[in-house]
């Protein structure tokens, strides 16, 4: 509108040109604005979806090429479902999201908390030093791990070889080095890796929202008398019930979908602790490229999908309301 | 006049050919390309107008990015290396051609090469994918400075039992272990007790094999090691099992003669002149490794591919020179009868190993790929396992495998 009326031009068709322009801009312009990410969402996300939906029902060995499959209906489903060896995976998985998940969130509250009462001059700092390996690739972090976690020699075991001459505490620790490469054991090793990435990322989320907490509150039962501690017990914990609903859920669905740790400190499957370790996502993986078998692993998916998705509810349920509520 | 026309005719001819020189994609893992590019220079000697493509991918990578060309039909090259633990899976696919089949008639090579591997890339339903190009005869390799501190004579280790009472004997004197993994022990067992012209995991029937006495016998000999405490715990390909090599803390190890090649170019260079290799105890033979050249059935040069596949493959002068490179053993017979096999070699101290390996190497049966072999190799391990790590029952485990293996195959 505004172009035609400051077109200077006298000629009738051009400036009708102008108007139809400026109506198809008008009219379509913002559907091409937000095309790119529609178009890159349909191509990288919805078809593969929809594709890997579709050839849940099928049965596939990817090297046979495209369009080799045979219907199977829900066997694939049957099969996934009485597999003890995707049962022993999902045990992994939630072991591994109960006990590297829970941890996070037990040091990150008071962590930042603490950061935010008595460290905040060095606030900055001292974020960025606990956000570090959360932006570390996740490769690096599993071979470092793998190196500090080796039987003979690896820093872990000497640590605990040399806390085993303390007293009292020597009594608790196995006086072997702890050979963490075997399915009874490598399941604390990868708790223990996804604890260290992650706690940094859910202290910055936990800092954010302490630090959106009205300092008057503070003032406020500092005058009544409330120590330090009961402060964080009615006034912190209470407000930032939101921030742990967002925060427990993401680490829900990173824990249910871990893949890279276990992948590396497992040497991509051939490590003899495998079974002890694998997550339901490595299985998938694995079902896929491994033993060729497509659609087997993308029924292993969609069970995976369902699981996800009726934790995200129960966490809702236990978080959500509060949450959504204020207070 | 007469005489300049033809020579016209040849250099226009000529001038086009370059032109039209043609690409010839090879998709290779290392350090099989490494063995390509010593020969390379040679099948452009006969091939001048082709410019061969090396598209070089990590082992793992290029045989998930090979699966995943083959799913859709889309970035295939025309000439794919396939390593011996996905022959038979791509085998049992229809990605391949079948190289039995005019224009190819590989019929006539077959009895060019190891004869084991000619069943290697065979299908269940007789095609065959892929020339062999190297092969990996099973060996025993050992720390010829250890045994003798502990006063041991390689030779009595040549029976099991033998093997594991030098064992103790090493342990007791010198404190290194015997071996860095006990599972070792049973899967060169399971290897080389595996009937002609079979799985290592199902009979001629297809048949789930794991709980016959073969596999009770390696299973058990791999728990008396653990039980003994002999073996270092380590599971192979780990830093851990590099360092074991370096620093001389285990003494023997089973494995495919390609592992010298791997111990003297990274894993343990210093130990130069201290490993020595005899034949696998009790007169077993076995295949650990190897490697195969197919062309994918999308390939637009297959004419092309199959000459370069047939140069790399059939040629003695190629395969030594593949050979000369990494030390990969060449599955081709004529190429293992060179000159250079006879050389000792130095890092064993300078023991004819090749002549070794080359009497393993055809004394080893025939094994036939099955689909699942994969799938049976895999709940083998974690069977094999759960009796060393956690002390379950032998006779139990296998059981156990035995029926997950039967559920996988559907």
């Amino acid at each position: 509108m505004q172009e035609s009326l400051s077109n200077p031009r006298p000629s009738s068709s051009p400036s009708g040109l102008a108007m139809r322009w400026s109506n198809f801009q008008r009219r379509y312009a913002p559907y091409i604005f937000i095309s790119p990410f529609f178009i890159l969402f349909l191509i990288f996300g919805l078809y593969p979806s929809l594709f890997s939906l579709y050839i849940s029902f099928q049965s596939w060995t990817p090297s046979d090429g495209w369009g080799h499959w045979k219907f199977v209906g829900l066997g694939n489903y049957a099969f996934t479902l009485t597999d003890p060896m995707f049962w022993r995976s999902m045990w992994n998985t939630v072991w591994l999201g109960v006990f590297s998940g829970i941890p996070q969130h037990l040091i990150a509250i008071p962590l930042a908390f603490v950061i935010h009462m008595v460290l905040s001059r060095f606030k900055t700092f001292v974020t960025a030093v606990y956000f570090l390996p959360y932006i570390t690739s996740s490769v690096a972090i599993a071979l470092i791990f793998n190196t500090l976690f080796a039987t003979h020699n690896g820093v872990i075991n000497l640590i605990i070889a040399h806390l085993h001459t303390w007293p009292v505490l020597g009594w608790l620790l196995p006086d072997q080095n702890i050979n963490w490469f075997i399915s009874a054991n490598i399941k604390y090793a990868l708790a223990l890796v996804v604890v260290w990435q992650f706690t940094g990322w859910n202290t910055l989320l936990y800092l954010s929202a302490i630090q959106a907490i009205p300092k008057d509150l503070y003032e406020a039962a500092a005058v009544d008398g409330a120590s330090r501690i009961q402060q964080f017990r009615y006034i912190t914990l209470p407000l930032l019930r939101p921030m742990m609903f967002f925060a427990v859920s993401l680490t829900i669905i990173g824990n249910m979908q871990l893949f890279e740790q276990p992948f590396v400190l497992l040497n991509g499957g051939a490590s003899t602790a495998t079974p002890g370790g694998q997550t339901a996502a490595m299985y998938m993986y694995r079902t896929a490229f491994e033993w060729l078998d497509m659609g087997t692993a993308a029924s292993i998916a969609w069970i995976l999908f369902a699981f996800i998705g009726i934790l995200t509810y129960l966490n809702n349920l236990i978080f959500g309301r509060t949450a959504r509520g204020g207070d | 006049m007469k005489k300049i026309l033809p020579l016209l005719a040849l250099l226009i001819l000529a001038s086009l050919a370059v032109a039209q020189k043609t690409t010839l994609t090879v998709a290779v893992f290392p350090n099989l390309d490494d063995s390509l590019k010593a020969q390379i220079p040679l099948f452009n000697k006969k091939f001048p107008d082709v410019e061969v493509k090396l598209v070089i991918q990590q082992y793992a990578d290029h045989h998930n990015a090979l699966t995943t060309a083959l799913a859709t039909g889309q970035g295939l090259p025309d000439v794919a290396a396939i390593e011996i633990g996905y022959v038979g899976r791509f085998a049992e696919g229809q990605g391949f051609e079948d190289l039995n089949k005019a224009p190819y008639s590989a019929g006539q090579y077959k009895k060019l090469f190891t004869p084991y591997t000619i069943s290697q890339a065979t299908s269940s339903d007789g095609r065959f994918i892929a020339m062999p190009t190297d092969i990996g005869p099973g060996t025993f390799f050992y720390r010829n400075d250890i045994l003798q501190k502990a006063g041991v004579d390689p030779k009595s280790m040549m029976t099991w039992p033998g093997y594991i009472a030098a064992g103790r004997a090493i342990k007791s004197s010198t404190g290194s272990f015997l071996i860095a993994d006990a599972a070792d022990v049973a899967w060169i067992n399971i290897f080389a007790t595996t009937p002609a012209n079979t799985s290592p995991y199902f009979d001629e029937q297809g048949k789930v094999v794991v709980d016959t006495p073969r596999f009770v016998r390696a299973f058990e000999l791999a728990k008396n090691i653990r039980a003994a405490g002999l073996d270092a715990r380590i599971g192979s390909w780990t830093n851990e099992w590099y360092d074991a090599f370096k620093k001389g803390t285990v003494a023997t190890q089973f494995s495919g003669a390609w592992l010298m090649g791997h111990l003297k170019n990274w894993m343990a260079p210093d130990t130069k002149g201290l490993w020595r290799v005899q034949q696998l105890p009790e007169g077993m033979y076995a295949s650990w490794g190897g490697s195969f050249y197919g062309i994918p059935s999308a390939s637009k040069n297959k004419a092309l591919a199959w000459e370069f596949i047939k140069f790399v493959t059939t040629n003695d002068e190629s395969q030594i020179a593949g050979f000369k490179a990494i030390g990969a053993f060449p599955a081709l017979l004529a190429a293992q009868n060179d000159p250079v096999f006879n050389d000792p070699v130095e890092f064993l101290g300078g023991q004819k190993a090749f002549l070794i390996w080359r009497d393993a190497a055809r004394r080893v049966k025939p094994l036939k790929a099955n689909k699942y072999d994969r799938v049976a190799y895999e709940i083998l391990g974690t069977a094999l396992s759960q009796v060393l790590d956690e002390g379950k029952d032998v006779t139990a485990a296998l059981a156990e495998a035995k029926r997950l293996i039967e559920r996988r195959m559907r």
